[in-house]
């Protein structure tokens, strides 16, 4: 009987735990939506995708972010070398730093990744 | 017969007006092409809403429109307060459009193809960032370099990544406009310069010509394009860049 019982419970706790997840994915469908109406930041790269519907257009976009990290990356670089005399490691390391700074900025504005989101963590984190 | 691409891009002095240190000031065409932009921008926009009238004629259309355009653009990517930004992107966008629907007329300069002045925009919306990012959030403006959720070892490296991911916004948005006009004016003279030496080679060449003179309309066409797109994205990226000022840390 106590046996019974408590698989009763444990079939209410699973039940409860699948409408809690259904839930929260209802919940997280919504907030999408409301998202997207109140026009966040979040999907500012969708509508720049419309934007560069050419991929000419595209292609340029692209290409401008990463040399815009790189050049960054070296200038800095280069700048820290002759302020602090530590010729050629600025240059090497900002250079590194600016390529992965190129590459981020690429992600961005192609949308793969989304501003400042570092995984479903963050999201959810995030609160706003 | 030769035609020199790069010429259409050359800076003349008008007039000379001061000289400072050896630094001498001028009147150049591209000064001469801003005011044109200017004007046309002022004249088209005051004339448009000089009458207030209910339904519309074809001039107000183009300003509601183009209104409407923008209204939507900053309100979509910067939130409803981005609005508070929307007559600098405003002024911004027009004027961008403007420069580059002007410099696609033949014998005209296109302010947009240089560097100088996009980059000038381009600092302009940077320090106009940075400015009121710090006015309005403090410190909290440092939270835009530090994406949460990343491992405490590994974030020294991701915001010193994300300082420059930020610092080359400048450079990214000002080259984009520049380099799209500067290529695509090249791109038509050079197919124009065919037209030009195939015609001279006689008959047979007349014909050959009908080649080149069809691409130069196809790309005339896709220039228009790129004129509205560029402007289209240079406001769009400057509505996203003042939406990190106004919202860090999302």
């Amino acid at each position: 009987m106590g046996d019974a019982r408590e698989n009763g419970d444990r079939d209410k706790q699973e039940t409860n735990e699948a409408a809690l997840s259904a839930r929260l994915q209802r919940l997280d469908e919504g907030l999408g939506h409301a998202r997207h109406r109140a026009g966040r930041p979040s999907e500012a790269s969708g509508a720049d995708r419309q934007a560069t519907a050419s991929g000419y257009a595209r292609g340029f976009r692209l290409s401008s972010e990463l040399v815009a990290g790189v050049l960054v990356g070296a200038g800095l670089g280069w700048l820290l070398d002759r302020w602090f005399g530590i010729s050629p490691w600025g240059l090497i390391v900002f250079l590194l730093l600016g390529f992965a700074a190129g590459v981020l900025n690429v992600m961005r504005s192609a949308g793969v990744v989304s501003d400042t989101a570092f995984g479903d963590k963050s999201r959810i984190n995030r609160g706003k | 017969m030769q035609v020199d691409p790069i010429h259409q891009f050359q800076i003349t002095n008008l007039m000379p007006m001061v000289s400072m240190d050896g630094h001498e000031i001028a009147f150049t065409n591209s000064a001469l092409f801003m005011f044109i932009i200017v004007a046309a921008v002022s004249t088209l926009l005051i004339g448009a809403t000089a009458r207030h009238a209910v339904v519309p004629g074809r001039i107000q259309s183009i300003a509601e429109i183009s209104y409407e355009f923008v209204a939507n653009t900053v309100r979509s990517s910067a939130g409803t307060e981005g609005m508070l930004f929307f007559p600098f992107v405003f002024t911004l966008f027009m004027f961008v459009l403007f420069a580059n629907l002007i410099g696609l007329i033949p014998y005209s300069f296109t302010v947009t193809s240089q560097l100088i002045v996009t980059a000038t925009l381009a600092l302009l919306v940077f320090f106009i960032v940075v400015g009121y990012g710090f006015w309005r959030n403090g410190l909290h403006f440092f939270n835009l370099f530090v994406p949460k959720g990343v491992p405490k070892l590994i974030l020294p490296a991701i915001v010193v990544i994300e300082v420059l991911s930020f610092l080359s916004r400048p450079v990214s948005h000002s080259v984009r406009l520049f380099a799209n006009m500067l290529a695509g004016h090249i791109t038509l003279q050079v197919f124009a310069g065919f037209i030009i030496m195939l015609a001279g080679m006689g008959v047979l060449g007349w014909f050959g010509a009908a080649l080149p003179f069809i691409m130069v309309i196809m790309l005339t066409a896709l220039e228009l394009l790129v004129a509205f797109l560029q402007a289209y994205v240079f406001a769009i990226l400057t509505c996203i860049y003042l939406n990190d000022a106004i919202h860090p840390g999302h």
